[in-house]
């Protein structure tokens, strides 16, 4: 039984045009699914309409989002958000700006188990202490009175990560959260990612642009462009033998440097025509009922 | 692609239009005072003192707006005032502006001495109280149209300064004024050619909210009777006038009072459609 | 063949304003910490290393953006180390450069046409409308293009935009600062292939800078490593991929992840 399952949700841009267009996708306990695509391929906005964040513009029109079988897009608004405020949680991309700059890392932390868990102070406190230990951070005493400015790019993210393994969510969305640290960097926190999201049993979606990384963390991935959901499949079976041909011009695009004669390969022209072709006919598809 | 920006643009546009058409209208009146004003804004008829506006029952044919206490035409000094008004709003304005801003954008862009010299310059004016500045200049130099639009750029060119030399700053630190260098461009260029037309849009909100302040401080220094001789109809002293017999004759207050609203609320709505409609980087 | 640069113990430090005491000068904070290389005319070098290796420092220290603190740059035989802007005028056609960002390079005030034809005029040249319309046909846009504004590209299409500014002037030298770490996968292998065929093409001198080796694998016939403001490793790049000499090198190569599920991190 799928923990959150996405059915055909469609998104769209307040009076204008489509952002996701009947998006399905689910997601097993435990599983940590991909979300790859171009820059404005709306693998970004899924996470946010699961959480509930998407931006002003932007409007859900039809579909459900399932959380442990329940309809989120069902629930009045405070309802919804208490739901998955306390069973989900959210790794954005950018370590510099996720952390409020004037507040000390400690109270940025158990906020959210005091808030919403209801948990006292003290022992929010000593999960935080628990938590920071546990993303390999030395001395977390000592970090939990800094300011977010007195740390590096890495630790913060490692900080993020705890802040959002914090209250035991069923389910994490990481956006992009690599995308801004150095490859060193990344290896780590990628590495921690995936051994947290083990320890906890946590179910993962995670979006990412680089198909690389999307190999080291996933199990399995969805391929959008334009907000269509072009291939779903096991991470195994997409990088031996990727079945959409966009997808797999995706693949041949992404470098790879242990063989200077493959990567790198921009996608066919034909090959977006073709692919833009299905979007408007799924399109039409769609307005016909 | 239609989105929601389209519904933006053109709530702004009607801003944008509205507020053009009261100036304009208000520019015109200035220009044809003389002509379309209806009775001479200076002729004192005692017996025709405190007239009602032409609604209201007591009123005569041909003072549409009412009279105040001396008999005098509230619609044509509403009419005459908009000259001094709008000369005050368009000469103060532009050389507080024309000022501000180039020294605003000397200090932000060349950085160094000139920025020290410049930023203490300005903070150590900012320290002077800008009322009492103002008074004590025109009692020094003298009541007058000319003293009024000095008192107005001696105080305010700072608010030019300070925001577009922080604007200029963090436009300098954008890799096109370093692909201009590279290019081959002087500094002088960098300055007028690659970071203006970035704070243009900025100066110009900021000059049209100036334009609303100087008919402001100009209705401000009338109401305290430091403006122009007090025959010259101009809002604020039509006000001033106007708070003595507010309990008999509410409309010698309200008119200029509205009239004045009007004018700096257009002023701003301006300043703000034109960002939106000019600005291409504007998303 | 001939060096067009000659980098000879090259340091370059910045004020620390964070650490600056009430009163008294700022410590200085050194960025690059004497560096020795040199770029054959002809020649494609990729400067590799993560965030504070000082890789963007030396980039913008060869075009002098920046000026050195000790060293020396010699460009063409040319000591360009400290000249001033007015000295740097006529060299500055000869070495170009293009930028990380292109929305932030690209003047969002001005047209693609003028932001080509500014840096031409600004030389002297003539025959502006021509070499425009050559430099926008080299880097495959069309001619119609010249009428936009750069935030009504793509951002494949705008860094098109700043290859041909950059190649307009027929510059002997351009330095490319991190160019395609902002593009999808398929505009960035777009770029790239177009820059290898200009360089080809037009006899260009690159340095190619980039936190990326992948990349850098692709397009560079020699790797320069940097690590904290030190050249870790300058070699072949086929050399340097068969078997990396600095453990920093190695680290690097190692962290890449590559689009390879079986791929095994240690």
């Amino acid at each position: 039984m799928s923990y959150l399952v996405i059915d055909r949700l469609t998104v769209r841009l307040r009076g204008g045009g489509p952002l996701l267009r009947a998006v399905s996708l689910q997601v097993a306990p435990g599983e940590v699914r991909g979300l790859v695509g171009e820059s404005g391929a709306g693998k970004s906005m899924i996470g946010r309409a699961v959480l509930g964040i998407l931006p002003q513009a932007a409007e859900v029109v039809s579909g459900r989002i399932m959380l442990d079988g329940v309809d989120l897009l069902a629930l009045p608004p405070g309802e919804r958000r208490r739901r998955v405020g306390a069973t989900c949680a959210l790794i954005p991309q950018d370590p510099l700006t996720a952390l409020n700059p004037s507040r000390r890392i400690g109270p940025q932390i158990t906020d959210r188990l005091v808030d919403i868990m209801g948990w006292d102070r003290a022992r929010a406190e000593a999960r935080a202490r628990e938590l920071l230990a546990e993303v390999q951070i030395p001395d977390p005493d000592r970090v939990m009175r800094c300011y977010p400015h007195e740390l590096s790019g890495g630790m913060r993210q490692r900080i993020l990560i705890a802040s959002a393994f914090a209250a035991e969510p069923k389910l994490i969305v990481a956006d992009e959260p690599t995308t801004a640290l150095d490859v060193t960097v990344q290896k780590q926190i990628l590495k921690l990612i995936k051994e947290m999201q083990v320890r906890h049993g946590t179910a993962l979606l995670f979006v990412s642009h680089d198909l690389g990384v999307v190999s080291k963390v996933c199990q399995s991935l969805s391929v959008l462009y334009a907000g269509m959901v072009l291939e779903e499949a096991s991470v195994a079976d997409f990088f031996r033998a990727p079945k959409h041909p966009y997808a797999a011009a995706l693949l041949a695009a992404t470098p790879k440097y242990t063989d200077p004669t493959a990567g790198l390969i921009p996608v066919p022209e034909a090959v977006l025509v073709a692919t833009r072709a299905e979007v408007a006919e799924a399109d039409r598809r769609a307005e016909h009922g | 692609m239609l989105d929601g920006r389209g519904a933006v643009r053109r709530r702004a546009g009607v801003r944008l239009w509205l507020s053009a058409i009261w100036l304009g209208l208000l520019v015109l009146a200035a220009l044809l005072a003389p002509w379309i004003a209806p009775k001479d804004p200076l002729a004192q008829d005692l017996f025709l003192g405190r007239l009602p506006p032409f609604w209201v029952a007591g009123h005569e044919p041909g003072y549409l707006l009412g009279t105040d206490s001396l008999g005098r035409d509230v619609l044509s000094r509403i009419l005459y005032g908009a000259r001094i008004a709008l000369v005050v709003a368009l000469v103060a304005g532009t050389v507080t502006c024309v000022l501000g801003a180039a020294l605003g954008l000397m200090a932000g862009y060349l950085r160094g001495w000139v920025d020290v010299l410049i930023s203490r310059f300005i903070d150590i004016w900012m320290a002077f109280p800008p009322v009492l500045f103002s008074i004590l200049l025109i009692a020094v130099i003298g009541p007058g149209l000319g003293s009024i639009i000095l008192a107005i750029v001696i105080i305010d060119w700072t608010r030019f300064a300070r925001v577009v030399r922080a604007e200029a700053m963090a436009q300098g630190a954008m890799d096109y004024v370093a692909s201009a260098r590279v290019a081959g461009r002087g500094r002088i260029g960098i300055m007028l050619r690659e970071i203006l037309p970035n704070v243009l849009p900025t100066i110009v909100v900021l000059l049209t909210l100036e334009m609303g302040i100087a008919v402001i401080v100009e209705a401000i220094l009338s109401f305290v009777n430091l403006s122009i001789s007090t025959d010259d109809p101009t809002w604020g002293g039509m006000i001033a006038e106007g708070r003595a017999s507010v309990h008999q004759a509410w409309w010698v207050l309200m008119f200029p009072l509205i009239t004045l609203f009007l004018t700096v609320l257009s002023f701003s709505q301006l300043g703000e459609g034109l960002k939106d409609r000019f600005d291409p980087v504007l998303r | 063949m001939a060096d067009l640069y000659e980098v000879a113990g090259l340091q370059l430090s910045l004020a620390d304003m964070t650490r600056k005491p009430l009163l008294g000068a700022a410590p200085r904070l050194e960025i690059l910490k004497g560096l020795n290389f040199t770029i054959p005319k002809g020649s494609v070098l990729g400067i590799v290393g993560g965030s504070g290796s000082g890789k963007s420092t030396v980039g913008r220290a060869l075009v002098r953006l920046l000026e050195p603190s000790a060293g020396s740059v010699r460009f063409d035989g040319v000591d360009i180390t400290h000249l001033d802007e007015a000295g740097l005028r006529p060299l500055r056609r000869r070495f170009q450069m293009i930028f990380q960002d292109p929305m932030s390079s690209l003047n969002p005030r001005h047209r693609v046409g003028t932001l080509i034809a500014e840096p031409l005029r600004l030389h002297g040249l003539d025959g502006i409308p021509t070499r425009v319309a050559r430099a926008l046909d080299h880097v495959g846009l069309p001619a119609g293009f010249t009428a936009r504004y750069p935030h009504e590209l793509s951002g494949g299409q705008r860094q098109r935009v700043g290859i041909a500014r950059a190649i307009a002037l027929e510059p002997d030298f351009i330095l490319a600062d991190e160019i395609v770490s902002g593009l999808d996968v398929s505009s960035q292998a777009q770029v790239l292939n177009l820059l290898e065929q200009l360089v080809r093409d037009l006899g260009l001198t690159l340095a190619f800078i980039s936190h990326d080796l992948s990349v850098i694998r692709r397009l560079c016939a020699r790797v320069m490593v940097l690590h904290q403001g030190v050249i870790v490793e300058d070699r072949v790049t086929a050399d340097l991929f068969a078997s990396p000499q600095a453990a920093y090198t190695r680290e690097l190569l190692d962290a890449i992840p590559l689009p390879d599920p079986d791929q095994v991190w240690a």
